[in-house]
């Protein structure tokens, strides 16, 4: 299928600190990829720098076809995006909230109402709608923040931890949203919940201190864990992978 | 084009959203009676004009609209939504320029309740209508200009007391170097054609001057250069620092 997220040797550095050193990440439609590694490993500035809200201190990104650094605008128009921690306005209500990322995004203002019932419905949002966002709770308001990226159905599909503080139910749903849509987008996870992985990804990408340390399918993930290990084989993976010790090695 | 119209939406409503619209309205308007009709000795003078009131306008917006522009920008960044808007299909610039008008708008519509006072004014006497007019375009140019001020400060910090703060000092300078106590301090060490370059970019002198009645063009021009060169480096300065 059709490749969406062409990101080439990216490499970030804030002053002193290498936050990305040398990332390469191509993802096609129908791909739902998981974006592994443990805290500051950089995958919150990788995906900032796929939405173009960090410019990288080297290296290219195409998204949707357009290369971000020529066509910012054309590439903002292929992706929805979830930030870190799900911003949003707190004094306006989800309804209005969601009709400005409408209308910023250009949908015709005839389509809006349908657009709006239409995202509402797959996030489960409708008890709420007309509530303002700092009354919702943590599992509403990252909800708000998905229906947010998702409102123009966009070819690509950037989550930054997009399940990260939901009680068991909600990750359960999201989850289900994802993997439904995961067959015709390109979508991009960051998480470092690792059953998240075998539940909706297609695809496992793990960094750690900046680079990539694996890419492959969640069954090849777990086939790095020793063969010793007969339980939590992924947990034993991923710190065989991202452990200070391993990336001498590498 | 669209795109501005809809930040400026969501901006102006944000507004009203909350007491800010009326504690600022209530102040405004408070300030504005007491300096006009108490220490601007608008009856003493015998003599039917603004000129008492548009005298304190520069001094009432140094205060109020700093206290509107500190959280165009830096709201923003606390909250986080910095990363969706500079993330959607808009311009930056659209974003600022839509941002900025949303305060002014607000601001002259503050400006726009002092109405009673020129009602006043007309009913006791026969005022210069067109010195009015000039009085109240120099009030709005001067909101124009502090608010440009304030979007550009606000989009470098994160702290609106910062933000605050900081645009109340540039705005207070903006409007001190016009003054000729300030002028004949400079003038000591400084050539004429500094002192007159000072005189030339301070908010004050271009103030006075569309105040006294007479709308110059070059006047004008002041005003909507200054603006357009803050928004377009607050534009560039949030388009450079992304996130900080
Ligand atoms: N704006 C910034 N300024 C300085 N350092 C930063 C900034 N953003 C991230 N970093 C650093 O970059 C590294 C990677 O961070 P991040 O991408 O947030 O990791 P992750 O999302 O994987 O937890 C960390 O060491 C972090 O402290
Ligand atoms: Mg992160």
């Amino acid at each position: 299928m059709a490749e969406l997220i062409n990101a080439q040797n990216l490499y970030k550095s804030f002053g002193a600190i290498r936050a990305v050193n040398g990332v390469t990440l191509r993802v096609s439609a129908g791909e739902v990829v998981g974006f592994l590694g443990p805290n500051g490993a950089g995958k919150t500035t990788t995906m900032r720098m796929l939405t173009g809200f960090l410019d990288p201190t080297d290296g290219e990104i195409t998204m949707g076809g357009f290369v971000l650094r020529d066509d910012p605008i054309g590439a903002r128009r292929t992706f929805g995006y979830l930030p870190e921690g799900a911003p949003a306005y707190p004094d306006m209500t989800v309804r209005a909230y969601l009709t400005f990322i409408a209308r910023a995004r250009a949908i015709p203002a005839r389509e809006i109402a349908a657009r709006l019932d239409d995202v509402v419905k797959r996030v489960h949002l409708g008890g709420v709608i007309d509530q303002v966002i700092e009354t919702l709770s943590k599992g509403f308001k990252r909800r708000v923040g998905i229906a947010q990226a998702l409102i123009h159905d966009p070819p690509i599909l950037i989550m930054d931890e997009p399940t990260d503080g939901l009680d068991p139910n909600q990750k359960h749903e999201v989850r289900e949203l994802i993997r439904t849509m995961g067959s015709t987008k390109a979508i991009v996870l960051s998480t470092h919940i690792l059953e998240e992985v075998e539940a909706v990804c297609t695809r496992a990408v793990v960094i750690a201190a900046g680079r990539v340390v694996f890419d492959g399918t969640p069954d090849e993930f777990e086939r790095q864990a020793p063969a010793t290990v007969t339980r939590n084989r992924m947990d034993s993976a991923f710190r065989t992978m991202t452990s200070p010790a391993s990336e001498v090695v590498s | 084009m669209s795109a501005c119209r809809t930040i400026f939406g969501r901006e102006f409503s944000s507004y009203f959203a909350t007491p800010l619209a009326a504690v600022f309205l209530v102040v405004f308007l408070f300030l504005a009676g007491i300096f006009t009709f108490s220490m601007g000795t608008l009856f003493e003078r015998g003599q039917a004009d603004l000129r008492p009131f548009f005298q304190f306008v520069p001094w009432l917006f140094l205060f109020l609209a700093p206290a509107l522009s500190m959280r165009l920008w830096a709201e923003e960044r606390r909250l986080g939504t910095i990363e969706i808007i500079t993330t959607l299909p808009i311009g930056i610039g659209h974003a600022v320029t839509g941002k900025f008008l949303a305060a002014w708008l607000f601001s002259l519509f503050a400006l726009a309740l002092t109405f009673p006072i020129w009602i006043t004014v007309s009913w006791l006497g026969d005022p210069d209508q067109g010195a009015i007019v000039a009085g109240y375009l120099a009030s709005a140019m001067v909101a124009g200009i502090f608010l440009a001020i304030g979007s550009l400060v606000s989009a470098m910090t994160k702290n609106q007391v910062i933000a605050f703060v900081v645009t109340v000092v540039l705005c207070f300078l903006a409007l001190l170097t016009g003054f000729p106590v300030v002028l004949d301090f400079f003038r000591g060490w400084l050539p004429t054609d500094a002192i007159n370059l000072i005189a030339g970019v301070s908010v004050m002198t271009h103030f006075t001057s569309l105040m006294r009645g007479v709308i110059e063009v070059r006047d004008l021009v002041y005003f909507a250069t200054a603006i357009y060169a803050l928004l377009a480096a607050t534009a560039l300065m949030i388009d450079w620092r992304k996130s900080i």
